[in-house]
């Protein structure tokens, strides 16, 4: 009798369905990417250009004021010698001046006062055309523009339209750094044929072909109509980015009302909370299930498989499996906290008893220690370094995890506030969001490093 | 019976590739009670797996070791040992390192700082009580460990190079407080050493081992240890016999390196 299998599949490819990426995706991912280390270059560039400007500030004005004193001003070799590179302060101020005053820059930032970038126009500009017709009359009109901020909306005035031939006067308004399109039937007269414009202030145009006018340029569309661009600056939208004042300002505001009903504080808040809960539960279960590991047998090959296999598995992968388990609520996020926190903080507790010293286990035990006692005042103590380097890691792991888990699906959250911001294009807020996350995060990593020394001094001293 | 008697210790580890090395080969010695007695021998003679065997974390392949007639199954407080470095609790301060063991067995606290009071007095650390173990040098670490070897009592004390990783002076002071601890308490004491002068200095009996397979070649009854305690250890050195001994005790162990090495080369 011959069973029906699974029929071997004729070769690799039919069996891992795979479409063969043709050539043009290819070659655009590799250009786009090469594209990128330009402009990732250039921007290093102007960052070390500041940074080398700076350096000479400080060489000229600070460095040979306060002479270092110390054992280290005395070392003649310092480069090589890791434990002699002091970070300078002058430079980490510098380089956060460097930030906001790009930023600044970028943004055409009032804080930085006379130091601008050229703004985009605003207000009233106007310029002249020549249109053609079928009989091969000449005839000029004028096209007034408004430039209006984003938030304006201003009244247009009509055009006055005193022009008696086939070219019409025309008014029209354009938010900055927008583009208007004029029509050319809307500004020919009805009645004329073969209505074409020739030039722009004078300057010759075709179809396709641009034109500045002085306070912006015109392209000639194919059909003849004109395509205003306002010149538009070298500065950023506020869409993109808002200026550093515009952002305090939004930062106070949001600090008084909140966003959607939900204080600035209590979404750091409710996330700190998930953060405190995900990683407090991964340490109550991690911690004896690394010790486990590390003293029994059985235990170690009992979990060894599954701690393996879910050390390498980014918690932010698990976040569609945790919303289909247990929806959006707290359970999710909770659940999702723990399980980032709970590999880390086992593998941490299984390190630390693998790095007790045999010696001490040995004198525990020629010391008359149970195996109780010898968990609880040698192994557990001895262990406090690797697991403390173990909760540091989780802790920022969790805090990522949180905002990460937030912007997919919550009611309240850092994550929550930033992403529902982006949805309404409120970049301030997002910008907010980022560096209050941000701040947090150092925060934190802060506090378990001042825990850690004032826990175990004999850290690194055994 | 008392004291401690090794009645033909065999040791053979099994190699991955399937070979085997025999780290001891039928070992027989009877300890006294109150003996000091040093091992001395080139690296690899097993005399540090001896030692981990009569500590109880190592069961021989072969043959047994009674301690006043009990069979020594695992490690207990009846033996009390002293590690190179690094076996002290490093988050315990001096005087909890040593009442570590009365603590262990429960002794009323009154008793344990008793104790420890006096330990600190016979090694000499009255001030040193409330020091963390990292704020100490390695002598002072040493004095710690033989305190706190000393808290629970033990019937023998079993020595693992307790002062290989000291400098010369301090080794000097530490040997010194070794006979005064042994003179003092009447411990039975077992020293590991790869110090020919030292197994000299601190060895009533002399027990030199010699390696592949691991084995007694050699042992010596020696009055340095006797002369040695309350005076000065280098005056027991100048003693003429002391010098004839640690010559041929060379030539012995240099002999042994050699033939290893040329067996090594064949």
């Amino acid at each position: 009798m011959i069973f029906s299998i699974t029929p071997i599949p004729a070769s690799l490819s039919e069996f891992f369905w795979f479409n063969t990426p043709d050539g043009g995706e290819v070659a655009s991912l590799l250009s786009t990417t090469l594209w990128m280390v330009l402009g990732i270059f250039v921007i290093f560039t102007i960052y070390m250009i500041f940074s080398a400007f700076s350096w000479v500030i400080h060489k000229l004005f600070i460095d040979g004021r306060n002479k270092a004193n110390g054992y280290t001003s005395l070392k003649t070799v310092t480069f090589g010698d890791e434990s002699a590179v002091e970070a300078n302060r002058f430079a980490s101020v510098a380089s956060v001046v460097a930030i906001f005053f790009f930023w600044g820059l970028a943004t055409g930032s009032s804080l930085l006062g006379p130091i601008q970038l050229p703004a985009p126009f605003l207000g009233k500009t106007s310029f002249e055309y020549t249109a053609i017709n079928s009989y091969g009359d000449t005839d000029k009109g004028t096209v007034n523009l408004l430039v209006h901020t984003f938030d304006d909306k201003p009244i247009l005035e009509k055009a006055s339209n005193i022009a008696t031939g086939f070219a019409r006067d025309s008014a029209i308004k354009v938010r900055e750094r927008r583009t208007a399109l004029l029509s050319a039937k809307k500004i020919g007269a009805k009645e004329t044929d073969g209505f074409k414009i020739i030039e722009i202030n004078g300057l010759p145009i075709k179809p396709n072909q641009i034109v500045n006018f002085g306070n912006g340029e015109v392209l000639l569309t194919s059909k003849g109509s004109m395509q205003i661009r306002p010149y538009d600056g070298m500065t950023m939208e506020a869409l993109y980015l808002p200026a550093p004042e515009d952002v305090w300002k939004s930062f106070l505001k949001l600090n008084k009302e909140g966003y959607t009903n939900v204080g600035l504080w209590e979404n750091v808040f409710w996330s700190l909370i998930r953060v405190v809960l995900g990683f407090t539960l991964g340490c109550l279960f991690g911690i004896p299930l690394g010790f486990a590991m590390g003293l029994s047998n059985w235990f170690r090959g009992w979990f060894d498989p599954i701690v393996e296999f879910m050390r390498p598995v980014p918690p932010l992968a698990l976040i569609p499996l945790i919303i289909i388990w247990f929806g959006i609520g707290e359970q999710g996020k909770i659940s999702l906290l723990f399980l980032a926190a709970l590999w880390i903080m086992t593998i941490a507790a299984r390190a630390g008893v693998s790095g007790v010293n045999i010696s001490k286990v040995h004198a525990a035990y020629s010391l008359g220690a149970s195996k109780r006692q010898l968990l609880m005042k040698v192994i557990l103590p001895n262990s406090l370094p690797e697991i403390f380097t173990g909760a540091r890691v989780a802790m920022g792991v969790c805090w990522g995890t949180v905002v990460a888990a937030e912007l997919v699906a919550a009611e309240k959250g850092a994550g929550k506030m930033i992403i529902a911001a982006s949805k309404f294009q409120l970049t301030d807020i997002v910008i907010i969001g980022i560096i209050i996350i941000g701040i947090i995060g150092f925060a934190i990593e802060v506090l378990m490093r001042k825990a850690e020394n004032r826990l175990i001094p004999w850290k690194g001293r055994g | 019976m008392s004291g401690l008697n090794i009645n033909n210790v065999s040791m053979t580890f099994e190699l991955p590739n399937g070979g085997s090395v025999e780290a001891l080969k039928n070992i027989n010695l009877s300890v006294q009670k109150g003996e000091l007695v040093s091992v001395l021998g080139p690296s690899g003679c097993g005399k540090t797996t001896l030692l981990n065997i009569l500590a109880g974390f190592l069961a021989p392949t072969d043959g047994i070791i009674e301690l006043n007639g009990e069979i020594v199954k695992k490690p207990s407080s009846e033996r009390g040992m002293v590690f190179q470095q690094g076996a002290l609790f490093e988050w315990m301060n001096v005087s909890k390192n040593i009442g570590f063991g009365p603590k262990m067995k429960g002794t009323p606290q009154v008793e344990i700082d008793a104790k420890v009071t006096e330990l600190l007095g016979i090694v000499g650390l009255q001030d040193f009580a409330d020091k963390m173990i990292y704020e100490m040098s390695g002598g002072m670490q040493q004095r710690v460990a033989l305190a706190r070897c000393l808290a629970n009592d033990p019937d023998v004390i079993l020595m693992d190079e307790p002062l290989g990783a000291l400098d010369a002076l301090t080794r000097e002071k530490m040997q010194s407080l070794v006979l005064d601890i042994w003179k003092k308490t009447g411990k039975t004491i077992i020293l590991i050493t790869h110090s020919v002068e030292e197994a000299l200095l601190l060895g009533e009996r002399l027990i030199v081992m010699a390696p592949r397979p691991g084995r007694i070649h050699k042992e010596y009854k020696l009055p340095f240890a006797e002369l040695g305690v309350g005076a000065d250890l280098r005056e027991v050195k100048r003693h003429k016999k002391f010098g004839t001994t640690r010559d041929e005790i060379l030539n012995m162990i240099w002999n042994m390196e050699e033939e290893i090495m040329g067996r090594a080369e064949s």
